[in-house]
């Protein structure tokens, strides 16, 4: 077996809008492997929202093959993708998408009650995952309780309490101040230290900095594919910045 | 998904919105409750109509003039003037399986008594009355065959009547006015009580039915005549032998309509539950309406709840929730309304039949079975309404669901 994590051949998704067929990918080949860190870039309407979407299983591509761990998803069922987004993928969105009625824990529960794991069980892990994205001593706290960064901590807590083959990002510091998007960009660096593979779209240039490989789409097309010879230190430069204000 | 975790969502959700919730849950706590009432207050009546009828006597013919059809739940009765107190003499003499006659004629009077005054029944019977009815005078006596043949101006008092005119006093052998025409009495009945249904039956003035036609009342023919067969397995052959009695004495033809008409307590019993039955069904397809409108309710605001929620939908669907799953959460959430609002429709209805049995004296007959029946119609209803919503929210595109604010 390869060590590619996706491997997408021919790509193409078309929206069939009544009058007209937008074509918003057309013919993506690519392939990412185990432990990659992969910024997407591109303009909106160049089609990496719909590469995302298609890439987390929820939307399918009109043609072209999408192997996720060497298994074909882009033709399974409905039922049968959740099931894949479940144990194999985690998201993260750019405004968090956390339940609001639920606590921290309860949040990162969320996926492991759709996988049918123990209640004990499922406490452990997510308390877990909590502990390792630095936010265990809040897991009782709602999510308006938190600060956006922690907000964000919680998602990906959720994001990796299935222990996915992926770790999908859409823009997560979009909704983040400057100091807050580069401690995220810390705890993505360290998870990818210890074997993660993160996709994440980006429409910063300097937030791509900190990845390992940057691809660009425009047009629904691969227009750009390069591996960053400098990447950034997020550790180091939080450690560079001015220490954080205490927010009242 | 485990039933249990959704169950806990969905009981999260409801809890959310109390009141919200209640309101939804309010059509079917309506119908359900309408359902336990309108069925314990009629199944209550029909016992207590049971009860009364069988006081009467399992032996017991009624022979009534005019012509009454029996079919379904319908009486049709025509007033007729065809029986008459030759009729009932001849029954007494002629029918072997027949051994008491009791003729009655009614009229209406008021009974004054010096300056005292009360307004009541007279009903005039024959000397067998005390017999046919298991109704005795507690004071004095009731009057003699003698006494009916001559027409004797004597009447048996029932209790409450006694107590209005005289008080404490012994009302035998002193004088009452019916209709301006002076009645010994001779008696006062024992105390009876109320019947199921409230009706004072001590509040009665009996009279030989002979001197009631013929100084009161001035009719010829007789209101009813109760005859009582030698036993209860003899009904049969003494209805027969009444009924070609009086076909002869009254000259109908061989297959015309007999202008006469012969009820056991048997055949009323089961006009009576027919009535009821009928009448059950009626209130309970008015309730089940109720029930249907609330089900209308429920899937409304479901509706709403799905749109309301759409990106948590999404957001469940991201993380690995299978259409089932979400069917599931929202078909438990209706299903939930519409339990917990049959439940309190069930508590509402025990309680609402217990405060009418109790303030209006009326017997309450709470069934089990026809509780359960609207309980688990109710559980059905938010099934059925909550289906649609719950088949829309697991249909959701994840991504649309994500998008939506």
């Amino acid at each position: 077996m390869s060590n590619d994590v996706v491997r997408v051949e021919e790509l193409r998704k078309v929206y069939d809008l009544g009058e007209v067929q937008v074509e918003a990918l057309c013919g993506v080949t690519l392939s990412i492997r185990r432990g990659e860190f992969v910024a997407v870039m591109g303009a909106s309407g160049s089609g990496k929202s719909t590469f995302m979407n298609i890439l987390g299983c929820l939307d399918r591509p009109t043609s072209g093959r999408y192997l996720l761990e060497a298994k074909d998803v882009s033709t399974m069922a409905r039922d049968e993708l959740a099931s894949i987004r479940n144990t194999r993928i985690g998201f993260v969105f750019q405004g968090f998408n956390l339940l609001h009625r639920m606590s921290a824990v309860q949040n990162v529960e969320l996926p492991m009650l759709y996988g049918d794991v123990p209640k004990t069980e499922r406490r452990k892990r997510a308390v877990e995952s909590l502990t390792a994205v630095g936010l265990g001593e809040r897991q009782g706290h709602h999510p308006n309780q938190l600060s956006g960064g922690q907000q964000q901590r919680v998602a990906i807590a959720r994001a990796l309490v299935n222990r996915p083959a992926i770790l999908l990002a859409d823009e997560p510091t979009g909704n983040l101040d400057s100091r807050t998007s580069v401690e995220i960009l810390e705890l993505f660096q360290r998870l990818h230290r210890d074997g993660a593979t993160i996709v994440m779209v980006t429409h910063e240039p300097d937030i791509a900095e900190y990845c390992s490989r940057q691809i660009h789409f425009r047009d629904g097309e691969l227009v750009d594919d390069r591996l960053n010879p400098h990447v950034r230190d997020a550790a180091a430069d939080l450690a560079a910045m001015p220490p954080a204000h205490r927010r009242a | 998904m485990r039933l249990a975790e959704s169950l806990e969502i969905a009981l999260e959700a409801v809890a959310r919105h109390r009141l919200r919730s209640f309101l939804t849950a309010l059509g079917i706590i309506i119908g359900v409750f309408s359902v336990i009432t309108i069925v314990a207050v009629g199944a209550g009546a029909q016992h207590m109509m049971q009860e009364s009828f069988k006081s009467f006597g399992t032996n017991v013919l009624w022979l009534l003039p005019g012509s009454h059809v029996l079919g379904g739940a319908r009486i049709s009765i025509t007033m007729s003037n065809s029986l008459t107190p030759e009729d009932a003499e001849a029954i007494a003499k002629e029918c072997p399986d027949v051994i008491y006659v009791s003729p009655a004629a009614f009229t209406g009077s008021p009974v004054v008594h010096g300056n005292q005054n009360w307004s009541t029944v007279v009903n005039g019977v024959g000397q067998t009355f005390p017999v046919v009815r298991s109704w005795y005078p507690a004071q004095g006596a009731f009057f003699t065959e003698a006494e009916v043949t001559m027409a004797a101006k004597v009447c048996v008092l029932g209790r409450t009547v006694a107590t209005k005119l005289f008080g404490r006093d012994d009302p035998v052998g002193r004088t009452v006015r019916l209709k301006k025409v002076p009645f010994r009495v001779i008696g006062v009945m024992a105390a009876k009580g109320q019947t199921g249904w409230g009706q004072d039956q001590d509040d009665i003035v009996l009279a030989p039915y002979t001197t009631v036609m013929k100084k009161l009342s001035g009719q010829t023919h007789l209101a009813a005549v109760s005859c009582t067969a030698v036993s209860a397995s003899r009904m049969k052959q003494a209805s027969e032998q009444i009924t070609a009695l009086l076909r002869r004495r009254h000259r109908i033809q061989p297959g015309a309509e007999q202008d006469f008409s012969i009820l056991s307590a048997k055949d009323v019993l089961a006009m009576v539950d027919k009535i009821y039955d009928t009448l059950i069904l009626f209130l309970g397809s008015v309730a089940s309406i109720a029930l249907l409108v609330g089900g209308i309710g429920i899937m409304n605001i479901m509706l709403v709840s799905v749109t309301e929620r759409i990106r948590e939908i999404g957001i469940r669907l991201a993380v690995g929730a299978r259409g089932r799953d979400i069917l599931l959460q929202f078909l438990l959430e209706a299903l939930l309304l519409s339990v917990s609002g049959g439940l309190l429709g069930l508590l509402a209805g025990v309680g609402i039949a217990q405060a009418i049995a109790s303030t209006l004296n009326w017997p309450i007959l709470i069934d089990p079975g026809s509780s359960a029946i609207a309980v688990l119609f109710a559980a059905g209803v938010g099934l059925a309404f909550g289906f649609l919503p719950a088949w829309r929210a697991s249909r959701l595109d994840p991504i649309q669901a994500l998008r939506s604010e």
